[in-house]
């Protein structure tokens, strides 16, 4: 099948410094690739090249068959994207920001208020839906915001640490969330810091300084770095890194 | 259209859940406009006038009288000496010295022409200057007066005429307020207008809220109209807020119509709010954009005329000064509000305003990125 995502190459120079190296990479239709590597690796950076925000110093890509130079805004039409800080609104009511970015998006009306029943119902969060979004606990936000970027039924969904400080409980749900839109044939490509979920992703890639240093499912990862766990794996590979802070 | 509709959803609601926004709009105004007109009232009573009498003729003495009894002017000295007179202003005993030559009242009478000579003292410009223009009105109004007196004499149908080379459109003695009031309302608006619109795009470049509409298909103009048309409205209600206490606290009602000041505010804010969208996309910080627009506005208000009249700047400064939006308000403000002009009188300012609003919000546009 053709790849939904594919990198060659791709790089990003912030002055003198290579935040992102020749990095090159394929993501299947309907794969949950997980991009992994220690704080300041890269990851933010290759991932917004992805998602049309950022430009490339040099490399290829395309996403869902979009160049990543010139076709940025096609990009946007056909990804979601929940970046790594949250950015909901927080003086919107979780009804009001559903309604918001589904209508910015181009969602009829009906496909809004039908969508946000379905969404509120499955958060659980009928008693929260007109209180504003930044009285919701952080748990509770990540969900939303992750259902929000899916809401108008992208081709890939780009995620930026979405389980960054929330507890293990709430995450097990978040990567629930995640099987149930990978189902439903979207393309997850997403970065975490923890090893256990990137035991959930059918491939992962891990950054080094810039660079990806090992690409593959995790027991062929674990085979090859003749490692008992994932965290074993990034632990080998993430020592040598210079940039961690 | 559809996406225009839910970024305006957005952001009246986003305003009118922002307690700070909210007083910025409607206290800050009420506030302003309550004392700054006060603070700032230039008009001085007691300005000391040095005569020197040459004539001492009835027309000089009537002249004399019609000063002093403006309430304006303290007689501080009355004298046939120019050097005495002089002598007052350099020892700061005066600030305004009047010579009338000897063949005044002559010369009004028989050549129709009479030259007065005035003297102002530099070291408190602002109440020299501003005593010479009441000086010059009253003059004026003299004028009139022995004008009516000659005509009333059917052999006489020449009219005499003191010469006074002022062009005073604006009565400063009628009521100060009538023209610092107009003027502090554009300065009102222009600081609402700007501060507003270029605080809010950066505080979701802050928040972080900007990179989730960044990587949406929203279109650039769309989300900057988002932000234009709520702070527009806004604007019309501050300017209308405005123009009532105008007329509540200082009895001003525009000799011209309401409707042309209207119309040029409409465009004036698609101007100072575009210059704040075009801060906005240059800083990267409240704190930027604060410094930029606080730059900027120091420069606009103390080059708009209202504090100092844009005919006594020097030469560079008057060509700066037409680059500047206020000083265009300012005037039409004062035009329309004081000499009762009507939207043709102000046809120029109308097409330069419509060019800065285009401008400004053309470039905001074109420099907004949605792809770093
Ligand atoms: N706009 C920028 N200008 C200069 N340097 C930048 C910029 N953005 C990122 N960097 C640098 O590039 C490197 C990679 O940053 P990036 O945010 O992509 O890392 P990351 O892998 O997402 O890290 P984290 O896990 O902490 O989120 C860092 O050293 C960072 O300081
Ligand atoms: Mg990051």
């Amino acid at each position: 099948m053709q790849a939904v995502i594919k990198a060659d190459k791709l790089s990003k120079h912030f002055g003198h410094f290579t935040a992102v190296n020749e990095i090159s990479f394929e993501v299947a239709p309907g794969e949950i690739f997980g991009f992994l590597g220690a704080n300041g690796a890269g990851k933010t950076t290759a991932m917004r090249m992805l998602c049309g925000l950022s430009i490339p110093t040099s490399g290829t890509a395309t996403v869902a068959g979009f160049d990543v130079y010139k076709q940025t805004e096609e990009i946007k039409k056909n990804i979601g994207y929940m970046s790594q800080k949250f950015s909901l609104y927080e003086d919107l009511t979780v009804l009001e920001n559903i309604r918001f970015y589904g209508g910015i998006y181009g969602l009829s009306d009906r496909d809004l208020q039908q969508k946000s029943e379905t969404l509120i119902t499955r958060l659980n969060l009928q008693n929260e839906a007109k209180k504003l979004v930044g009285s919701l606990p952080l748990g509770w936000k990540q969900k939303l915001s992750f259902s929000v970027a899916v809401l108008h039924e992208p081709k890939i969904v780009f995620l930026d640490e979405p389980t960054g400080g929330v507890d293990p409980v709430t995450r097990r749900q978040f990567w629930d969330l995640i099987y149930e839109v990978a189902d439903r044939g979207i393309t997850v490509f997403v970065t975490t810091h923890y090893m256990d979920e990137a035991e959930y992703c059918n491939r992962v890639s891990i950054m080094v300084d810039g660079s990806i240093e090992a690409l593959d499912t995790p027991p062929k990862l674990k085979q090859q770095f003749s490692a008992n766990s994932m965290d074993e794996v990034f632990y080998e590979l993430a020592r040598g890194a210079k940039r961690s802070e | 259209m559809r996406t225009l509709k839910f970024l305006l959803q957005k952001e009246f609601r986003q305003i009118f859940r922002d307690p700070s926004i909210l007083r910025v709009i409607f206290i800050m105004p009420v506030i302003q406009l309550m004392i700054l007109p006060w603070a700032a009232d230039y008009e001085i009573k007691n300005i000391k006038l040095s005569v020197v009498d040459h004539d001492h003729s009835e027309y000089s003495r009537k002249l004399i009288n019609k000063i002093t009894a403006s309430g304006y002017f303290e007689l501080a000295d009355y004298s046939n000496s120019y050097k005495q007179a002089l002598h007052k202003v350099e020892h700061d005993e005066a600030d305004l010295m009047l010579e009338i030559p000897t063949s005044f009242e002559k010369d009004v009478v028989k050549e129709n022409k009479a030259k007065l000579f005035m003297a102002l003292n530099a070291i408190n410009g602002v109440k020299a200057n501003l005593g010479g223009a009441y000086l010059r009105t009253i003059i004026q109004d003299y004028n009139q007066e022995i004008r009516l007196e000659w005509l009333q004499m059917p052999r006489m149908n020449i009219e005499p005429t003191i010469q006074i080379t002022s062009s005073n459109w604006y009565n400063p003695l009628l009521n100060y307020k009538y023209f610092m009031v107009p003027g502090i309302l554009v300065i009102l608006l222009t600081m609402i207008g700007s501060n507003l619109a270029a605080i809010n795009i950066v505080k979701e470049k802050e928040i972080g809220t900007i990179e989730q509409i960044n990587v949406t298909p929203v279109k650039k103009y769309h989300f900057l109209l988002g932000k234009l048309v709520p702070f527009w409205i806004l604007g019309m209600v501050v300017l209308t807020l405005g123009l009532f206490i105008s007329w509540a606290v200082y009895g001003i009602i525009p000799l011209g119509s309401y409707l042309t000041i209207y119309a040029f505010a409409a465009v004036y804010l698609l101007t100072v709010l575009g210059l704040g969208l075009l801060i906005s996309t240059y800083a990267g910080t409240q704190q930027q954009a604060m410094l930029i627009s606080f730059f900027l506005m120091m420069i606009f208000i103390l080059m708009g005329g209202l504090y100092t009249s844009i005919d006594s700047m020097p030469h560079w400064a008057q060509i700066i000064t037409k680059f500047n939006p206020v000083s265009y308000f300012i005037d039409v403000m004062r035009m329309v509000v004081l000499k009762g002009s009507g939207f043709w009188d102000v046809r120029y300012h109308f097409i330069i305003m419509f060019t800065f609003a285009t401008v400004f919000n053309g470039w905001a546009i074109w420099h907004y990125r949605k792809t770093s």
